[in-house]
């Protein structure tokens, strides 16, 4: 087991910079998830601690040990690909032991850590089958255990769950999870899915245009946003944004949405966003969940307000509301219990107290 | 009856349209559809394979004179013979060699193929193919001058490092050497392709797991691409075993068979004894000789193709 650096690496492809200068410090037996939208340059980034790509610029160190020409062999890696990667023509147990095999390990010592593995990922009664009788989620667990039987200082995986139906990527986040608190291996892991990346990692690292948009944990991330990417990137249904420019009122700063909607902002904020420029361009920032139904009693910083819904969506436990204001979407969540209606109109309430203020231009978090 | 009983507007159908809908009927079931199809096939490969075939099957049973039927003894007498038996080794010296070198030399060549650019690789495909493309008679005309004993251009060649000259076609064993080095220049670029295509949809990701697992690039050979390439390497392999232990035309135009039959194989020598030697009857029992030798072949490996059929 150990710790991975990467230090200002950079991959080109002819004319296109896939990835950016990235500096990442992941610990010893951390869980880093490398998260963000198809093209950000996660992948590729894998690859190259992998030793799958050339680094076109920068330092990876594994270890401690600069590994930039280090073939992926003596890495001393483990790789979960998307589409598994298990060898056809092996069978289960086969499969999992071929990296013990090419390095001579002895035999009893390959079959007590293949026995070993497939007990921790419960498919010992499928040892001895190929592949192609597997299911999905069967050849997932395989080539889990391929990686590890080998104890190797670092996992990678390289969005393993996306070929899995919903309801069994579920399940196999919770077993990834769980093989993470047993082995303790330093695991980094690529996902496009923010869920993913929210309930695997101790830290993920938000990826964009191949740089690193934010790095933390993921309640940090989420309560935190650094940028309009991470704010937008991160939760379900994702944060509004809308236009608003900040203005004194009787001495208290407040926050215009439109000419007839302005709310004072809450005291614990206003000294903040004291020094913004009055006529710049922001952006309010606020998640789905802390705009509600007004209750009789408000908490102070939760301003009441009226829309007219365009769409509701009843979720069971919640439900969700659509409306806009000056044209801008915004989503709502409401008690299943407040008669929200289609078409209807009903009183909401904004929670500033979690609020988000961006520059509109810059996209920074304020 | 009940369907008329629930619809009292509909007509009980007459036997007329009943007719009709039995040959709809039959019409739909996709397997009349599909046999009916393909039926111009089959009629064609009766009349052009099985038809023959048991023409020649007739006429092995024949006296030279074609008039009397005299049973096995076409067979009887090809077994006696030293030639029968010297053009059963040679067909096999040189069908199996010579499949072995084109497996081998398509084998490397379409791994060079495959790492050169995807932009530059049609323009190497296709001149690699080159010798598959040209009739066979007449490049070998072009290799029978190459081989020519005083005037060839190998000979001089060979003759600057002090070697030769060589009598590429007078010798028995260069001679041999000769014929299996033409049809392995004709037949390698067959397996080139094939292999390539193979090459091709080995996922590269097996690849790169291998190489994370700790292969170097021989055991990825050894241990995925060969295995992922087994099927295709067996059916090439029997496809060009047939065509090659069947070959006329190169060894025809090269030696004609000399010197002194030594590179006979079963189909120049069935043309020598049965069109040359007017004794049709014993050429199509030489012909009929290769059937059980490539059936064999056949159903081992086919046998071992089906076997892990389903396992990619």
């Amino acid at each position: 087991m150990a710790e991975v650096s990467l230090r200002k690496v950079v991959k080109r492809y002819d004319e296109v910079e896939a990835v950016r200068g990235i500096d990442l410090d992941i610990a010893d037996h951390e869980f880093v998830v490398l998260v963000g939208p198809s093209g950000c340059g996660k992948s590729t980034t894998l690859r190259m601690i992998a030793g799958l790509e050339d680094i076109s610029d920068g330092d990876i160190t594994i270890g401690g040990d600069i590994v930039n020409d280090v073939p992926p062999k003596d890495r001393d890696i483990a790789m979960v690909f998307q589409n598994y990667a298990l060898y056809p023509h092996m069978t289960v147990a086969e499969n999992m032991s071929f990296g013990l095999r090419l390095k001579h390990y002895p035999k009893a010592e390959i079959k007590s850590r293949v026995t070993e593995a497939a007990r921790m990922l419960d498919i010992t009664d499928l040892i001895d089958r190929k592949p192609k009788q597997l299911s999905g989620g069967q050849r997932q667990r395989v080539a889990m255990g391929r990686a590890i039987v080998r104890n190797p200082k670092v996992f990678l995986f390289d969005e393993p769950l996306s070929n899995l139906d919903a309801k069994l990527r579920v399940q196999m986040r919770i077993e990834i999870k769980k093989v993470h608190q047993k082995v303790r291996t330093t695991t980094v892991y690529v996902t496009h899915d923010q869920v993913e990346a929210m309930t695997l990692a101790d830290r993920v690292v938000v990826m964009n245009h191949g740089r690193i948009e934010q790095i933390g944990a993921p309640n940090e991330l989420y309560h935190k946003p650094a940028t309009r990417f991470v704010a937008s990137f991160i939760g379900s249904p994702a944060m509004n944004f809308m236009p608003c420019r900040l203005e004194d009122v009787d001495g208290r700063l407040h926050l215009r949405l439109t000419d007839r909607l302005a709310f004072p902002v809450p005291p614990a904020r206003s000294a903040r966003y004291q020094a913004v420029p009055r006529t710049e361009r922001l952006l309010l920032g606020i998640r789905p969940e802390h705009i509600a139904e007004a209750r009789p009693h408000l908490h102070p910083g939760v301003e009441p307000f009226e829309a007219v819904l365009d769409v509701t969506e009843p979720m069971g436990m919640e439900t969700l509301v659509y409306f806009t204001l000056e044209d801008t979407p915004i989503c709502g969540r409401v008690n299943p219990n407040a008669g929200a209606q289609d078409g209807a109109p009903l009183r909401l309430a904004v929670d500033l107290n979690n609020m988000h203020l961006l520059n509109e231009v810059t996209g920074v978090v304020l | 009856m009940a369907d008329v009983a629930l619809h009292p507007n509909r007509v009980p159908a007459t036997k007329a349209t009943r007719r009709r809908n039995g040959l709809h009927n039959a019409l739909r079931r996709k397997s009349t559809v599909a046999f009916l199809m393909t039926l111009p096939l089959i009629l064609l490969v009766a009349a052009f394979v099985i038809y023959p075939a048991l023409y020649s099957l007739h006429l092995a049973t024949l006296n030279k004179s074609m008039t009397k039927f005299i049973g096995l003894g076409n067979f009887e007498f090809l077994f006696k013979r030293d030639t029968f038996w010297l053009v059963v080794k040679q067909s096999c010296i040189f069908a199996i060699s010579a499949v072995i070198f084109k497996a081998l030399i398509g084998f490397i060549v379409a791994h060079f193929v495959h790492n050169v650019p995807a932009n530059k690789q049609r323009r190497w495909r296709g001149m690699l193919l080159v010798p598959w493309v040209i009739p066979p008679a007449m490049s070998t005309l072009a290799w029978l001058w190459l081989f020519d004993p005083s005037y060839s251009a190998f000979n001089y060649t060979l003759s600057f490092f002090g070697i030769g000259p060589i009598p590429w076609t007078g010798d028995a064993n260069w001679a041999r050497f000769s014929v299996i080095l033409v049809n392995v220049w004709y037949g390698a670029p067959f397996f080139m392709i094939m292999y390539l295509a193979a090459l091709k949809s080995v996922p590269e990701q097996l690849y790169e797991a291998a190489a994370i697992d700790g292969a170097n690039w021989w055991q990825r050979i050894w241990y995925v691409t060969l295995p992922m390439m087994r099927n295709i390497i067996a059916i090439t392999t029997l496809f060009s075993l047939i065509v090659t232990f069947a070959n006329f035309d190169i060894v025809r135009i090269l030696t004609a068979g000399g010197p002194l039959d030594h590179t006979h194989i079963f189909a120049t020598w069935a043309f020598r004894v049965g069109i040359e030697g007017s004794d049709i009857p014993l050429g199509a029992s030489v012909s009929l000789f290769m059937v059980p030798i490539l059936a064999v072949a056949a159903i081992f490996i086919l046998r071992d193709i089906s076997k892990r059929g389903n396992e990619a």
